[in-house]
């Protein structure tokens, strides 16, 4: 029993990690409709900004944090003005694979000064937020990707449905020529969504540091596993980013606990597959209707 | 003898035998027997082993190109999964040849056909999805794959890998380059000439047809499920078949090198090359994999340096930056690839000197 508590809890954090991950991704789709195959890259981008603030210069934990946020919130406006913004209006497998190329560069730059090795944070978490009840015992860690998946998403949510630049970037996002004629400035809203992605990957960039370490093929592998959770939410859909995100998370704990580890990498893939063909728009995605 | 036919200075097709004739001038059919003959007698002779040796690489993912750019150059399908599917007929080839001794003729062309069924089966998805859904179904197609070549260990040996008897055709043993050169090319040219002669077909027309705007050619009486298995077939077949012919020449195989890299690497070829061009896969696939080859070149000279050897060892992941950077350097500013390069040279030759 106690194992399956501990794992419950487990899954649950590791899919409050998927889901924060998951959503840079949906609001980068919500606003521009492009699918970012540099999520993983973006991710490992903030984990390494952070480890340079934290580790290398010894800033304060607080401080190298805001400067990790303020640094991927540039990173992610950077991308989108050098790379994105030439390619607007593009067709769909260009813009494709432009992120597999800047994806591509990204990896070679961070092997390039970082090398495949692993690093590890300095150990900031207090103690206090270790959970131990019984024989269940949960690392502050977990604790901490729970908080703050939780708090972010509730952002992100409100962010989306009250604030005026976020309706702004729905309106983008459902149709690019309307929004530009009632005076929503597009190119703003696309560096935008941009630039929040970039933070919030840096977020589940720095969780996941501290969970499994930090290594460029590690997070970059993660940041695939991003498109499982997406598809079975629903690409555009925030609460669907955070109920595929659990239970993704849940599974393949339970997958990795009771049946095998070499299954739990691919059974999202698996899943991802049968969703596909059942119900392709996820959860809670919106249905496209063409029209001729 | 009839009359050589120059360019003519305007677009006077009156029917669709002219549109659809694969070369407009004597010219280009001239060339290409120049070229079909300097690549099967003079290079073979000329060049080194080592050039062989990639020279027969580029052959091989060629074939594997053109089959993508089938798919997604002219079917509009997107595929993330033929590193995979390259994968597939790689083992393929190795499980006929070792455990049911297969000839090598009869062995490659079954894992072709091996991996055309597996490529329907990740197409069929393609049934409802589309675009971005598409690839993410055949992403998943390319991890589901490589984790059956590394767990399905009854029949693919796992990470131990597979070794392949040596090729043998018509009674003769072929090891080495310079025989694996003339193997790979006859075939990469006999696929090449089936290729362009299919996009001109029924079924490439249909394919176009797709691609260009699904609604509009079911419209038209185009069952457009069926034709798009199809083309997931054949542009599979083309990978599996790219893939066993590259077991052989390699000797055995593990999988390791079959991962989305791979299917990422293909995708930039086409992409590098130009999409719906059967040329420009191969410039493509030309392209990329001299890059490689340079960006080695270099990482080596600074190895030899003994002074730079640090750096050479640092110097390892700039290649798949360089990489990276030429697939995005294409996507902005040269979209339609070196296809598109090479038309504007040819154009800017026959202007001369009159270029408007």
């Amino acid at each position: 029993m106690s194992f399956f508590l501990q794992l419950f809890i487990q899954g649950l954090s590791i899919g409050f990690l998927y889901a924060l991950a998951a959503l840079g991704f949906v609001i980068i789709f919500k606003s521009s409709s492009v699918l970012n195959l540099a999520h993983g890259e973006i991710m490992a981008m903030g984990a390494f900004i952070f480890l340079i603030f934290s580790l290398w210069l010894k800033l304060p934990i607080p401080v190298a944090f805001v400067l990790t946020l303020v640094g991927s919130f540039a990173l992610g406006f950077f991308i989108e003005r050098f790379f994105l913004r030439p390619m607007i209006g593009e067709s769909l497998i260009y813009v494709i694979m432009l992120t597999v190329g800047m994806a591509a560069m990204f990896k070679g730059l961070m092997l390039f000064v970082f090398g495949g090795n692993l690093f590890n944070y300095p150990d900031f978490l207090p103690k206090s937020l270790s959970i131990q009840w019984r024989a269940v015992h949960i690392p502050p860690v977990y604790t901490v990707s729970l908080l703050i998946g939780l708090v972010f998403l509730a952002i992100f949510g409100l962010f989306f449905k009250y604030s005026s630049q976020g309706i702004y970037m729905r309106s983008v996002a459902d149709n690019q020529v309307a929004a530009l004629s009632l005076g929503v400035h597009v190119r703003r809203v696309f560096a935008l969504s941009w630039a929040i992605a970039g933070l919030v990957c840096a977020m589940s960039g720095i969780i996941l540091g501290i969970m499994n370490g930090i290594s460029v093929h590690e997070i970059s592998h993660m940041g695939l596993k991003v498109f499982p959770v997406v598809i079975l939410g629903g690409l555009e859909s925030i609460p669907g980013a955070i109920i595929g995100g659990i239970i993704m998370g849940l599974l393949e704990t339970f997958t990795g606990g009771y049946v095998s580890t070499a299954l739990r990498e691919v059974l999202p893939y698996i899943v991802l597959v049968f969703i596909l063909l059942i119900k392709p728009h996820g959860l809670f995605g919106l249905v496209e209707i063409e029209r001729v | 003898m009839r009359k050589l036919k120059f360019h003519p200075c305007g677009n006077f097709k009156e029917d669709y035998e002219k549109d659809l004739t694969l070369f407009e001038t004597d010219f280009g059919r001239t060339w290409m027997w120049i070229g079909i003959a300097a690549l099967f007698l003079i290079i073979p002779v000329t060049f080194k082993a080592y050039w062989l040796y990639v020279l027969n690489h580029i052959g091989i993912a060629a074939i594997a190109a053109i089959g993508l750019n089938l798919l997604i150059g002219f079917t509009g399908q997107i595929s993330l999964g033929h590193g995979a599917f390259f994968g597939v007929g790689a083992y393929g080839a190795a499980i006929l040849a070792t455990s049911l001794n297969l000839p090598f003729w009869l062995s490659v062309p079954c894992a072709g056909l091996i991996t055309a069924l597996v490529g329907m089966v990740f197409g069929i998805p393609s049934a409802r999805l589309k675009h971005l859904y598409l690839l993410i179904a055949t992403l998943a197609g390319q991890f589901i794959i490589q984790y059956l070549f590394v767990q399905w260990e009854s029949l693919t040996r796992g990470a131990e890998g597979i070794t392949l008897p040596p090729a043998t055709l018509f009674g003769l043993r072929i090891k080495g380059d310079r025989p694996f050169f003339f193997l790979i090319f006859s075939c990469f040219v006999t696929l090449t000439w089936v290729a362009v002669n299919l996009v001109r077909t029924r079924y490439g027309r249909a394919f176009i047809a797709i691609r260009d705007n699904e609604r509009a050619a079911a419209g038209m009486g185009i069952p457009l499920f069926r034709y798009k298995l199809l083309s997931f077939a054949i542009s599979s077949f083309y990978a599996g078949f790219a893939g066993g012919l590259s077991a052989y020449y390699i000797g055995s195989i593990t999988p390791e090198p079959f991962s989305l890299l791979l299917s990422i690497e293909f995708i930039a070829m086409i992409i590098i090359g130009g999409l719906g061009s059967i040329p420009g896969s191969v410039f493509g696939t030309l392209f990329i994999m001299l890059l490689n080859e340079g960006l080695g070149a270099i990482t080596e000279f600074f190895m030899n340096l003994s002074a730079f050897s640090g750096v050479a060892l640092t110097l390892a992941p700039l290649r798949e930056f360089v990489f990276g950077l030429a697939i995005v350097l294409f996507i902005i500013f040269e979209p339609r690839g070196l296809a598109e390069v090479w038309r504007i040279v040819r154009s800017s030759f026959r202007l001369w000197p009159f270029s408007y």
